[in-house]
């Protein structure tokens, strides 16, 4: 694989316009960070903050805003390749599991075997032929992770994605998503509200302050992934990261 | 389902036998040149279908039908969507669909014979003129609730327009498609019939105005009857199954 550069974000100003009796917001406000290649980064921030904002941004769905995003690239490929898990699995209804991830793909991707790969490593092989709508919501959300794994994305984004699960299957899911990126390493932006997920998941987490999002501060965690599960190392990175938050509050 | 459907085919059937008793009732106290009887009406349909002159006829007007049926869905579709996704050419256009919209049937047919003369292009144009405007209106309201979820998966996964369009809009739009060719189906014989009649000289429509004139109300009504079935036979042929096929995702 080409090598791959790093993603520089420099949002200045995020503003939606007023609407009716709602006044303008300042949604981000200078709002820089760089995520090195085959980082894993998470963005920390309280809920509605404006870290799906943010990711629109990077992900060039929302082009209205003041600054600049220079996407991550691999040296042989015209244009950077973004996946992106929603909060939502976002499935297409219409089109099975198999046909969902087959859309995305270019046609040497489709034969390269990597979706059958995927599939098999999140249990899904079995309902390749199954509509999502007939999926658990574990297994759709598991289906959206194969989606954005099976594009070889230069940039991994996430939003909230294990969001409104339970504990679970949000930590089955977790184990998983790192199984598959450490398998498939790329840059991964991962959106979250909840500091242990960040604890678990990330190699650096950014901390946002509430709206508009600015960056509070930066925390690299080096404590090697599988040590982090045990409850006081799992508190002290939480404290490092939140310092002011009480004792075990999430 | 499957007991529910054949309930509802054999209730079917005896509303079509009650209607048939009621007209054989009508039938026996009118003028028979008026009101012809059933077994009358039977009798013409099957001489007319003897000797050829109504599977031709019905041939001719089912060609125009489909012709002019396939043009008014693609042309509505197209800006329905248009129209549904931009709402500044909507802006724009709304007044010009409220007056196409209002237009009666005959008027455009008159004009674009008019036009044109007295041609086929003429006849199926003023066919899909008629139409159009119904299309763009049913599509228009399905475009407008297309879900932003799917078209940003499309944006970021970078599907492009033709891909966009034919794996996520279409499909979307599938019961607003569904929904404007049942009703564009019904619409666009009515109109095929009266272009034939007053421009055409052959089809369904110039049969039963040559009917009028001979004041022949058995061939009009052999005509009319055994076009709405063939109609009927599309229908649930066609679009029906067409219908399921796209629907069988639903849970």
């Amino acid at each position: 694989m080409a090598p791959v550069s790093e993603l520089l974000v420099d949002i200045r100003l995020k503003r939606f316009p007023a609407v009716g009796q709602a006044p303008t917001v300042i949604a981000i406000q200078s709002l820089q960070f760089t995520v090195r290649s085959g980082e894993f980064v998470c963005l920390l921030g309280p809920s509605g903050c404006g870290k799906t904002t943010s990711l629109n941004i990077i992900a060039g769905l929302d082009r209205d805003f003041e600054g600049t995003v220079a996407l991550p690239r691999a040296a042989d490929r015209p244009r950077p390749v973004i996946g992106y898990v929603f909060q939502t699995p976002r499935l297409l209804p219409w089109r099975t599991v198999e046909e969902n991830i087959a859309l995305v793909l270019d046609p040497a991707q489709a034969r390269s075997g990597i979706v059958d790969e995927l599939l098999k490593a999140t249990g899904l092989a079995e309902f390749r032929q199954t509509y999502p709508e007939r999926l658990s919501v574990g297994m759709a959300r598991r289906a959206a992770l194969v989606r954005a794994f099976a594009v070889s994305p230069d940039l991994l984004l996430m939003d909230e994605p294990f969001v409104s699960l339970d504990e679970s299957t949000a930590e089955r899911l977790r184990a998983l998503l790192l199984e598959i990126w450490q398998a498939r390493p790329t840059t991964v932006l991962f959106v979250t509200h909840d500091t242990r997920e960040a604890v678990q998941l990330a190699d650096r987490v950014i901390v946002l302050t509430p709206s508009p999002a600015m960056v509070q501060s930066i925390v690299a965690i080096d404590t090697p992934r599988r040590d982090r599960a045990a409850p006081d190392v799992a508190e002290r990175l939480r404290r490092l990261i939140m310092p002011a938050a009480p004792a075990a509050s999430a | 389902m499957t007991a529910t459907r054949l309930a509802g085919a054999w209730q079917r059937l005896l509303s079509y036998g009650v209607l048939l008793l009621l007209w054989e009732l009508a039938s026996l106290g009118a003028d028979p040149r008026k009101l012809p009887s059933p077994q009358i009406v039977a009798g013409v349909l099957i001489d007319a279908i003897a000797d050829g002159s109504l599977p031709y006829h019905i041939g001719v007007t089912l060609g125009r039908v489909a012709l002019s049926f396939v043009l008014a869905m693609a042309i509505g579709v197209a800006l329905g969507i248009a129209m549904g996704q931009r709402p500044r050419l909507d802006r724009f256009f709304d007044g010009w669909l409220v007056l196409f919209l209002n237009v009666p049937a005959l008027v455009t047919i008159v004009l674009c014979y008019v036009w044109f003369g007295l041609v086929e292009a003429a006849a199926i144009a003023a066919v899909a003129l008629n139409k159009i405007p119904n299309v763009i209106v049913t599509l228009r309201e399905g475009a407008r609730a297309l879900n932003r979820d799917y078209l940003e998966v499309a944006e970021v996964f970078r599907l492009g327009r033709a891909k966009t369009l034919r794996h996520i809009v279409l499909p979307e739009l599938f019961p607003f498609i569904v929904a404007a060719a049942r009703s564009g189906l019904a619409l666009v014989w009515k109109i095929v019939l009266v272009v034939e009649l007053l421009g055409r000289s052959n089809g369904v429509g110039f049969e039963i105005g040559t009917f009028f004139s001979l004041f022949d109300v058995a061939g009009i009504l052999a005509y009319t009857i055994a076009f709405a079935a063939v109609i009927q036979l599309i229908e649930l042929a066609l679009l029906r199954p067409l219908e399921r096929r796209a629907n069988q995702w639903r849970r």
